[in-house]
């Protein structure tokens, strides 16, 4: 593993078990600082616990995480935030009663805090808005948006925070073919400054947006490569063909 | 506009009749303690039902030192606070392991095992018979607090305080993560924001709160005595936010007002009062589901705090 230098997050012999189920089951991971990295897998492959012990929303039965070469194992779910790790959820977790601008304000404050305290919140937020393009309903209740615009907002939440990886949880399950030309043009724009490790099931944007692809089932890594190698990958193949 | 209420609440004070001066007063204490209920419950979506043992805390911590150690109101007033807020550090540590109804529980067992200390030392508390704190002792540097006038805008003062800290805390940043955590708290996790912290913080202020209403109660009014750390001094609160609209500033205060005059006039036709409060409560719940003031921001004033 000659990688492990330029890695930013790295995984070994990760596993979760859920009772006598193994949702992920020793896996060895690693993500290099500016990909843009589709995980792709059937239904119930692990996809969703995987990234959730990644950004520590559950914790692992075995295995240890590192996040730029330092264990974060038993680090808790707000302080690996802080270290610059966002997720955003596969089903929309907004603050349906606020507004748009405080449901952005709280990881803008979040990110000020720790890295240019008396910022504004208002700027920042507003930015995190402008950057989906929900920047002029900022006052109106994030319930009442659209469900397309709902995902952006949930996006928004977590570019507010300024993160060194983004993970993104099928980010366009449920969007309009437009939205989703919007989405592919906003991480293209994010993977500039943040790496990015994304769940999508819509292989058209995983063939358009990844430089490499991890394909996982029954909770183990299948196969991983450039999106050509993938493709062309028998055994992906037969997973999905369910052959 | 809160300027307003605390002026308009001074100018009450040289208008009123003196049976309602004296009520209004007593209104303003109790509404410190809703104000404090509403910082947990309104804005941060904990809901206990062991406030009573808070206020308590306040009312013996500032009664006890006085009649028994022979502190003057000055100092007696600012320990009723602190042990107030300690017992919110050290009840908060334990019962924010739980949630929802673990919460409650929990908060209710703490009340009632407080209710049953007070009780068994009746030696020094006097249990339900209570302690007088005589007249003599109730005073802070050359202000009489026993004297109607005085204690009237002492109430004022301390209902301003505390309004004006209440307002000062809901539009800070905390404020602003508490509130996140009352609407989801997984996903303000997942923002980087530690919910124990903060809710720890929302229990601790608002078991300050209920302290210093206790402790002023104590001096205001010269009687400390333990129907105060009963259930029903838990759930008075949670009625005064219910009524008045949880989540709002002022909601509290008017809460306070119409349950305390509800009761007072009821209980002057009926002795089943209780059957009335609360038959006007459930319509109330029916007509106005987020509490007065709750829903008439959410009809005609969005800008209410």
């Amino acid at each position: 593993m000659s990688t492990v230098s330029t890695s930013l997050i790295a995984t070994e012999g990760l596993t979760r078990d859920f009772g006598g189920l193994r949702a992920v089951d020793h896996v060895d991971f690693s993500l290099e600082k500016g990909e843009v990295r589709a995980v792709i897998g059937p239904n119930g492959a692990g996809k969703t616990t995987f990234v959730s012990l990644l950004c520590g929303r559950i914790p692992p039965s075995e295995g240890r995480i590192r996040y730029e070469g330092r264990d974060i194992t038993r680090l808790p779910a707000h302080r690996r935030v802080a270290l610059g790790i966002a997720y955003t959820f596969q089903i929309t977790s907004i603050f349906a009663n606020l507004t748009l601008f405080d449901n952005v304000a709280l990881p803008a404050q979040k990110h000020l805090s720790l890295h240019h305290p008396g910022g504004s919140i208002r700027d920042y937020g507003m930015a995190a808005l402008e950057r989906v393009g929900l920047a002029d309903r900022a006052e109106e209740q994030a319930g009442n948006l659209s469900y397309g615009h709902q995902r952006l907002l949930e996006i928004a939440m977590g570019l507010a925070i300024h993160p060194r990886l983004l993970i993104l949880d099928e980010p366009t399950q449920g969007l309009a073919e437009g939205e989703i030309a919007r989405f592919e043009a906003l991480v293209r724009e994010v993977a500039q400054e943040s790496t990015v490790l994304l769940i999508e099931h819509n292989m058209d944007v995983v063939m358009n947006l990844a430089s490499r692809i991890t394909v996982l089932n029954f909770g183990a890594i299948l196969a991983e490569g450039t999106p050509e190698e993938i493709r062309a990958n028998e055994a992906v193949q037969a997973a999905y063909l369910g052959g | 506009m809160h300027g307003g209420v605390i002026a308009a609440l001074v100018v009450l004070g040289f208008v009123l009749p003196e049976y309602h001066h004296g009520a209004m007063a007593r209104i303003l204490v109790l509404a410190v303690f809703a104000l404090g209920y509403n910082v947990l419950f309104g804005y941060t979506g904990l809901l206990s039902l062991g406030h009573a043992m808070f206020f308590a805390a306040g009312l013996y911590g500032t009664g006890l030192a006085m009649q028994q150690l022979g502190w003057s109101a000055a100092a007696a007033l600012p320990f009723g606070i602190a042990c107030g807020a300690a017992l919110g550090l050290v009840v908060g540590v334990l019962a924010l392991r739980t949630i929802g109804v673990g919460f409650m529980i929990v908060t209710l067992m703490f009340a009632q095992a407080g209710y049953l200390t007070s009780l068994y030392f009746t030696e020094y508390t006097r249990g339900d018979e209570g302690f007088t704190i005589p007249q003599a002792a109730r005073a802070i540097g050359g202000l009489d607090l026993s004297n109607a006038d005085t204690r009237y805008l002492v109430a004022v003062a301390l209902f301003g305080v505390a309004m004006l800290l209440k307002l000062w805390l809901v539009r800070s940043p905390a404020g602003r993560v508490m509130v996140a955590i009352r609407e989801n708290e997984e996903r303000t996790r997942m923002l980087g924001f530690d919910p124990f912290r903060y809710k720890l913080m929302a229990l601790v202020v608002s078991a300050a709160f209920a302290g210093a209403a206790g402790a002023a109660y104590g001096v205001l009014f010269g009687y400390v005595g333990a129907t105060f750390a009963s259930i029903q001094y838990s759930i008075l609160p949670l009625l005064y936010v219910l009524l008045g609209g949880a989540g709002t500033v002022i909601g509290p205060l008017i809460g306070t007002v119409l349950m305390f005059y509800l009761v007072d006039f009821t209980s002057s036709l009926t002795s089943a009062y209780n059957l009335v409060v609360g038959v006007a409560l459930v319509a109330l719940i029916l007509v106005a589901r987020k509490g007065i003031l709750g829903t008439i921001r959410d009809k005609w004033a969005r800008w209410i705090p």
